[in-house]
């Protein structure tokens, strides 16, 4: 669906640089502070795509929410390109598991939804058919999101994220609910569209494949309270190929971090 | 055909009969025919069988009967038409006949209503008298008294709407704030929970002598009444909207206000529109009630000055009155949530 040859009218956007200094984060339950992550310490150069595994519920949402900027860390503090985050911003866009698109909008206004937040959808208006067209949803403008499939309602979300061209692009299991051919398919558009675009990724998942398929880094996450486990550089080229000797054998390195070894 | 073949066919007859839509039933001149001569009986009861002797000769009967022809007539001109013409597949004249078609049921069980009620009540003088009339009592008062019950409609029409108006403006606004603001909750959470059960005609004596006039009281009644459904209802959607929506307008950089105005209010919609739907059946209530006490024009009023008279023939003219007016509005509702909420689906149509 990416067609790379549209992307050279694109503007490519230089990265943010992200710093998450000793934050811990805790919520409320039942009266009793619950810790979910602990002392994380982590940087994103420019331009990464960094994957964060670890088990269902650890956390790692949760720190995407901090970097989002949704939520304020209960200690420590993250700073985006060397300024403190202080709410949200929409250089640094989120898309989440669910597509969320909003059920009364069209899927062109929902695409839209951004520039005209910002009061820019005059001036801008073009760059949303650009954005439908790069994630293959050209001819979609006027459908209404209970009529698209899992993977188009995604695809339209990515496009509402792209629109506002983010320098910080968080990707909370983007593709957690598809069906597995689609699944396949998306991550390889969503490496093309990363590579083309330069923005820092930060993608949350719980597969394995699909972080070293598509990241240069894959931090490990332990349980709850989540703390870096490890952090792995996946220095190979694009595009990947999922039989690569040294994929599968980081992966085992993975499964053993995660105490899943025995399966291997 | 042996009787094998009958069995079989019936089945698909009855599941495929019925057609709305698609394509006109081959029995269609019948199915017309059928109506069309229960509505000349019905004209010809009414002019040629002569009035119980034993009570008053009714007025109108002539033009009554012309009526009832006049609709046989319209039937057999549609008969013809939809044989002759044979409209072209999906046009719209052939949705037109395809809709009357389906209405054929309807269309003889009013012809035989019309007939019976003649007969029990002019022809044979069955039912007590002066509380029931015959259909042509109604005519009556329609062709004589139009003036004074367009009046009386317009009254009534502008009183509901501006009433109603004011409700649900003021619902909407307040269902809002209480399912955005935690302080504006605090206030007004107790006083809906206090005043929000009390029917608004409880109000009827403190309104009429707290107001100027009995039609600002009327319309304070009628926006209390409607704007309280309207009120919970937008409150309870405003509160129930999902809170992933809000964080994604968020991240991409949307201000309160348009948090309140694109997010909250659009995706709280539908439950708005229950609350618009009781409110109006609230307000036609407490329409009729202000009217009877207090104000002195409109259908409500028009109703209590019939029965004054014990004319009772205009009081059943009324109530029709009331009952298109009512019917109307609910419609009218229906069809602007139709097309503002068209991005739902299974909605229940009206």
């Amino acid at each position: 669906m990416v067609a790379l040859e549209n992307t050279d009218t694109r503007a490519v956007v230089a990265g943010m640089t992200i710093d998450v200094q000793a934050v811990s984060h805790s919520f409320e339950l039942d009266g009793a502070p619950l810790l979910v992550l602990d002392e994380v310490e982590l940087r994103v150069e420019p331009g990464e795509l960094v994957a964060l595994l670890g088990p269902s519920g650890c956390g790692k949402s949760t720190l995407l929410r901090l970097v989002a900027g949704l939520e304020p860390p209960s200690r420590g503090s993250i700073m985006a390109d060397g300024r403190p985050i202080d709410g949200p911003d929409p250089s640094r866009v989120v898309v989440f598991q669910d597509p969320t698109l909003y059920p009364w909008r069209t899927v062109r206004d929902n695409v839209a939804l951004g520039l005209e937040a910002r009061g820019l959808q005059r001036s801008q208006g073009h760059r949303i058919d650009k954005a439908l067209a790069l994630v293959g949803l050209a001819g979609f403008e006027k459908a209404y999101p209970h009529q698209l499939s899992g993977g188009m309602a995604q695809r339209a979300a990515l496009a509402r994220a792209l629109v506002n061209d983010p320098r910080l692009l968080i990707l909370d299991e983007p593709l957690g609910k598809l069906d597995s051919l689609t699944r396949l398919a998306m991550q390889s558009e969503l490496v093309d569209l990363w590579r083309s675009s330069g923005f820092t990724g930060l993608l949350v998942t719980h597969d394995i494949e699909e972080a070293l398929f598509m990241a240069t880094r894959v931090i490990v996450f332990s349980g709850r309270p989540a703390r870096i486990k490890a952090d792995l550089p996946i220095d190979r080229p694009y595009p990947r190929h999922r039989g690569d000797p040294v994929l599968t054998e980081l992966r085992h390195r993975i499964l053993e971090l995660l105490g899943l070894a025995e399966t291997w | 055909m042996s009787v094998n073949d009958t069995a079989a066919a019936l089945p698909a007859a009855n599941g495929g009969a019925l057609p709305i839509g698609g394509g006109l039933p081959s029995n269609l001149l019948l199915r017309f025919s059928a109506a069309a001569l229960l509505w000349f009986a019905a004209s010809g009861v009414t002019a040629l069988w002569p009035d119980a002797a034993d009570a008053q000769e009714w007025e109108r009967t002539g033009e009554f009967a012309s009526l009832l022809v006049v609709a046989a007539g319209l039937l057999v001109l549609a008969a013809l038409l939809a044989a002759a013409i044979r409209p072209a597949p999906r046009s719209r004249l052939e949705s037109a006949i395809a809709s009357l078609s389906a209405s054929v049921p309807w269309l003889i069980a009013l012809a035989l209503g019309v007939t019976g009620w003649e007969i029990l009540t002019a022809k044979l003088n069955l039912l007590p008298r002066p509380f029931f009339v015959p259909p042509q009592a109604l005519l009556e008062v329609y062709l004589d008294d139009w003036p004074r019950l367009l009046d009386c409609f317009a009254a009534s029409l502008r009183l509901l709407v501006t009433g109603y108006a004011v409700g649900s403006v003021l619902g909407v606004v307040t269902g809002v704030a209480i399912g955005w603001s935690r302080a504006v909750g605090y206030w007004v959470h107790p006083v809906l929970r206090l005043i929000g059960p009390l029917p608004a005609t409880a109000w009827l004596p403190i309104a009429f002598f707290a107001f100027p006039t009995s039609w600002s009281a009327s319309v304070f009644l009628i926006a209390l009444a409607s704007g309280v459904p309207v009120t919970v209802l937008t409150w309870s959607g405003v509160a129930g909207v999902n809170s992933a929506y809000y964080d994604i307008a968020r991240t991409l950089g949307a201000s309160p206000r348009f948090l309140v105005l694109k997010v909250a209010v659009p995706a709280a919609m539908p439950h708005v529109f229950v609350g618009l739907f009781m409110g109006l059946g609230a307000s036609f209530a407490v329409l009729v009630v202000a009217e009877m006490l207090g104000v002195k024009s409109g259908v409500g009023w028009y109703l209590q000055w019939a029965q004054g008279w014990a004319a009772y023939g205009n009081m059943y003219a009324a109530l029709l009155v009331m009952a298109l007016l009512c019917s109307g509005l609910v419609t009218l509702l229906f069809r602007v949530r139709d097309r503002l909420l068209a991005w739902q689906k299974g909605m229940l149509k009206w």
